[in-house]
């Protein structure tokens, strides 16, 4: 991790849809080869969040920068430079496994040689060699996950945003998920993850929590933890949720 | 890049279970059955004939009336009132009553009466039935006064103007020439136009639009990697029924087929630039699938397919000016029974262009990566 | 009951939020009606004539401006070579060419053997047809004129009677039709698409295990679809009276009754499609492309049953829509009643209770 290096900064970024702010005047920042752990409760904006970070959608107001990019007006060369996995595991079901892979690797402009030769590689390593030409919607759900989110990395981002990545799998899938997030980070790619799993949170470097469109905490859960005089990130969590006026 | 997307749509369209078989199957069905039941011509009239007469002349003309090959005799009934329940149940269209002093009137006085009573629910058929039946009862008159009354001294030769009438590229006036190259449009509109609708909206239905979005796919490349397989589909589609009118009707076109294709693409490319603008702003399948359908309702039939365009009130014309099938309609007939060359439609090629490059502009500028 | 009525309710709501599926169903039988009724029409206007006139004397002269005073013809283009007829159809510039030769008022005066070649554009037959019939008329005119003739001393003079409908407006054909489609295009389609829809996204079986029966969840989907088949019926019927003059000559009650019975048929179908696609892409072009394109051309809306050949004719017979128009027309435009309806009332209901029967027959195995 280069703490000098800052690949994702935000100023009072905000979103707004008619009277309501979804996302509310947000500032920080992350650091190259972060794992940085974005966290709340559901409908405390984390995904608008995201979204406007990835330039899928347009800030009210405040600015913003992925990888040296304006997040408002250069988000076609913010997304040359990020990977993306999103709640659904978006692959296409009708595809096979290596299609799916071959598709999105060509479109980030890889060539058609080095797609073949990682594609080998991704297969043996996630142990997926049988399955290269099953249709992806006949995948076991934890396999799609895995699979979606090698996708989103395979042609080496610097900053791989994940929404919700590990919703519906089981524990331990979960725990082999974030392994792979692991050597990701290890070969310096900076991954931004939003999830409501308080024990995931334990695995970021840093995190941040959301409440209503604020974030009302943001340090290493080693701080966190100390700071509001809890023992887990559920109490951290609890703490801070309490005072939430909205979601569930 | 784009080749990578246009791999995608191919693989996916070949693989779905229903697309491929609709596509191939959807047209052969199509040519095979319904130029049998498009046929406007007014045939097998039924006709109920009330004869209080039975004279030589009453037979005469009611065979007259059934050897002309446009009525079917369903009954003789014996009056009136039974003839009219004949039609009150559907059994007869038209009814021809000749009264009892039929033959005594005519041999007497030199004229008599009839009465053609018509259904005419079917204005068309209504009309033209009572007017063919009309037809013939002159043609009768003609027939009896040469047997009967005295040819008038050859002297005073009555001026009479003799017609001859010949119909130019359908001789036969066969309803069919007439209806299978528009039928063509309407398959390739049905298939290039529901098909790209359909598409974008489900990609926002199962999200991975969302994943498409993210990356730095153009706007442009993603629209043309969507055209490029419906293009091709209409070509194949184009194929499948140029071969069938030959082989099964025997049409073949007097223009060149070229033309055709060339005219094709503009027209596939205009039609499925429509189908995506939808499909861009529908959130749902079903709203993407109801619009198509309302607006090809409405195109189909203001395009000249069905009824002619010079026979519509002026604002309905002026809205086919802004029609694409009535362009691609005018091309097909024109080339399949005028032999009309690339030249000659000029005013079609301009047209069909515009609306490519109108529907795809929008097509465009409408998909939107970033909400 | 109660369970019921919130099933009911819950549909209402989704269709309600959908507004542009609402407003398409609910404006679209609107738009047809104005196009049926006003645009499509065979009759011939604004004929553009070409002429081939060698002679250019009186007789000649005459006929030309005869046609060119009709209010349907124009003489558009004078020819200098009856070659160029050819490409001045193929220009698409003319629809028929009058062809005289040469000396024709001569012949015509003195020999008695003057002749006249229409040619017409063949492409559309029964313009051409039509377009001879005016010429030939307004020949026939000239001639009399010209030759002082009384008329014929011997003669038939048929009267004609023209029932129900003696404007001949082909918009008394229509209006059933529309009807037909319309209805059939509600229910069927849109009922099968909503089930289908529950079924994709996985909510059915939420339903199933409800204690709600499965027979109540199907009414419940498809009540709301009747309530806006009736209103359109109700707006068809009001345009049909009010804005295309088409009158109801019969008795209203029964035709909503008859309505009422094709609704379920069609309510039938649409379940049954639900029963056989999986997606909602699937029940859409079913009931679209192959429900619908069938239906405009088989059940004698707009091509009429008899003059096609006889396989297609069985082929009509079982297409409802075919049945509900010829009650419609009998009912609405010929003002018959109930007695001589009995056999297409007795064949939809015959359709409407098998095709429940298979439908729920079918409904109920896919659950196991």
């Amino acid at each position: 991790m280069n703490e000098n290096n800052i690949v994702i900064e935000t100023k009072d970024l905000t979103k707004r849809f008619g009277h309501f702010t979804a996302v509310d005047h947000i500032t920080f920042n992350v650091h190259e080869g972060e794992i940085f752990g974005f966290l709340g409760a559901n409908g405390a904006g984390k995904t608008t969040a995201m979204k406007m970070l990835c330039g899928l959608s347009k800030p009210t107001s405040g600015s913003g920068k992925v990888a040296g990019y304006d997040i408002g007006k250069q988000s076609e060369l913010v997304k040359r430079n990020i990977g993306y996995m999103s709640q659904k595991f978006s692959l296409y079901e009708d595809l096979k496994v290596w299609e799916n892979i071959r598709l999105f690797a060509g479109i980030y402009g890889m060539k058609d040689k080095d797609i073949a030769i990682k594609t080998e590689e991704l297969l043996s390593r996630l142990g997926f060699e049988s399955e290269r030409n099953t249709l992806v919607k006949s995948l076991p759900l934890g396999w799609k996950q895995k699979l979606s989110f090698s996708v989103s990395i395979f042609h080496e981002p610097k900053i791989v945003f994940l929404d919700e990545p590990t919703g519906g799998v089981d524990p331990a899938t979960r725990r082999q998920f974030w392994e792979l997030i692991y050597q990701a980070a290890d070969r310096g790619i900076t991954v931004f993850v939003t999830t409501h799993y308080m024990d995931e949170a334990e695995y970021c470097n840093r995190v941040s929590i959301m409440v209503d469109g604020v974030i009302e905490a943001l340090d290493s859960p080693v701080n966190l933890k100390k700071q509001f005089g809890v023992n887990g990130m559920e109490d951290v969590f609890y703490k801070l949720a309490r005072k939430a006026k909205r979601g569930e | 890049m784009i080749k990578y997307l246009i791999e995608k749509e191919f693989k996916q369209i070949l693989r779905d279970s229903f697309l491929p078989r609709l596509i191939i199957g959807y047209p052969i069905i199509m040519m095979l059955v319904l130029p049998w039941a498009a046929n406007l011509e007014i045939k097998n009239i039924n006709l109920s004939v009330v004869d209080n007469n039975h004279s030589q002349y009453s037979r005469q003309l009611v065979q007259k009336a059934v050897s002309s090959g446009y009525f079917r005799l369903t009954d003789i009934s014996y009056s009136y009132d039974e003839a009219i329940k004949s039609i009150e149940k559907g059994d007869a269209d038209v009814i021809m009553e000749i009264p009892a002093n039929f033959e005594q009137d005519l041999v007497k006085q030199g004229n008599a009466k009839l009465l053609i009573t018509a259904n005419t629910v079917n204005g068309t058929k209504g009309g033209l039935s009572s007017s063919y039946l009309s037809n013939i009862v002159m043609d009768f008159t003609t027939d009896i006064k040469d047997k009967w009354v005295q040819p008038v001294k050859a002297a005073s030769i009555t001026p009479t103007i003799k017609i001859v009438t010949q119909n130019r590229f359908n001789p036969h006036l066969d309803y069919k020439v007439f209806m299978i190259p528009a039928l063509m449009v309407i398959l390739l509109t049905v298939l290039c136009g529901f098909l790209p609708a359909l598409n974008i909206v489900s990609e926002k239905e199962k999200g991975t639009i969302e994943q498409i979005n993210v990356t730095p796919v153009s706007k442009l490349s993603f629209i043309v990697a969507k055209l490029i397989p419906y293009w091709i589909i209409g070509f194949l589609v184009l194929t499948i029924c140029f071969g069938l009118a030959a082989l099964v009707y025997g049409i073949t076109p007097t223009g060149h087929l070229i033309t055709i294709y060339f005219c094709a693409i503009l027209y596939v490319l205009a039609i499925s630039g429509f189908g995506l603008v939808i499909s861009n702003n529908s959130e749902t399948m079903q709203q993407a699938m109801f619009v198509m359908f309302f607006f090809m309702m409405v195109l189909i039939l203001l395009s000249g397919l069905f009824t002619p365009i010079n026979s519509m009130p002026q604002w309905a014309q002026t809205i086919t000016i802004f029609n694409p099938l009535k362009y691609f309609i005018q091309v097909m007939r024109a080339v399949y029974l005028k032999g009309s060359g690339i030249m000659e439609l000029g005013k079609q090629i301009f047209a069909l262009t515009l609306f490519v490059v109108f529907f795809n502009s929008w097509a465009i500028i409408s998909y939107r990566k970033k909400s | 009951m109660k369970q019921f009525l919130s099933f009911i309710r819950k549909e209402f709501y989704h269709i309600s939020r959908d507004k542009r599926t609402i407003l398409i169903l609910l404006g679209m039988p609107i738009v047809q009606i104005v196009i049926f009724g006003f645009a499509i029409t065979t009759e011939v206007k604004d004929v553009r004539v070409a002429v081939f006139d060698p002679s250019k004397d009186e007789v000649t002269q005459k006929i030309i401006e005869k046609l060119d005073a009709n209010e349907y013809m124009n003489v558009v283009s004078v020819i200098d070579h009856p070659e160029d007829v050819e490409s001045v159809f193929r220009e698409g510039k003319a629809d028929i060419a009058i062809v005289f030769n040469q000396h024709f008022s001569e012949n015509f005066l003195h020999t008695g053997d003057a002749s006249v070649q229409l040619i017409t554009d063949g492409t559309d037959p029964n313009t051409a047809t039509i377009l001879t019939g005016y010429v030939t008329n307004i020949l026939s005119s000239v001639q009399q004129e010209i030759s002082g003739q009384s008329k014929a001393s011997f003669s038939i003079t048929p009267e004609v009677k023209l029932l129900y409908n003696p404007g001949m407006k082909g918009v008394y054909n229509f209006v059933p039709g529309v009807m037909g489609l319309i209805l059939m295009l509600i229910c069927a389609m849109m009922t099968s698409i909503s089930i289908v829809r529950e079924k994709e996204t996985g909510t059915m079986e939420v339903l199933l295990v409800s204690p709600v029966k499965p027979i109540y969840i199907i009414l419940a989907k498809a009540i709301p679809y009747l309530v806006l088949s009736a209103i359109n019926l109700i707006t068809i019927l009001l345009l049909s009276v009010y804005v295309l003059g088409v009158p109801i000559a019969g008795s209203l009650t029964l035709l909503f009754a008859v309505s009422l019975l094709f609704i379920l048929v069609s309510l039938a179908l649409g379940l049954l499609i639900s029963t056989i696609t999986k997606t909602q892409v699937a029940a859409m072009l079913a009931s679209g492309m192959v429900l619908m394109l069938p239906v405009i051309f088989f059940s004698g809306m707009i091509y009429p049953t008899e003059n096609m050949p006889v396989v297609l004719q069985w082929i009509s017979n079982i297409i409802p829509a075919k049945w509900y128009i010829i009650c419609v027309k009998k009912i609405m435009i010929e003002g018959l009643d109930i007695s001589f309806v009995l056999k297409e009332i007795g064949i939809l209901s015959v359709m409407a209770i098998t095709l429940v029967v298979i439908s729920l027959k079918k409904f109920n195995d896919r659950l196991e």
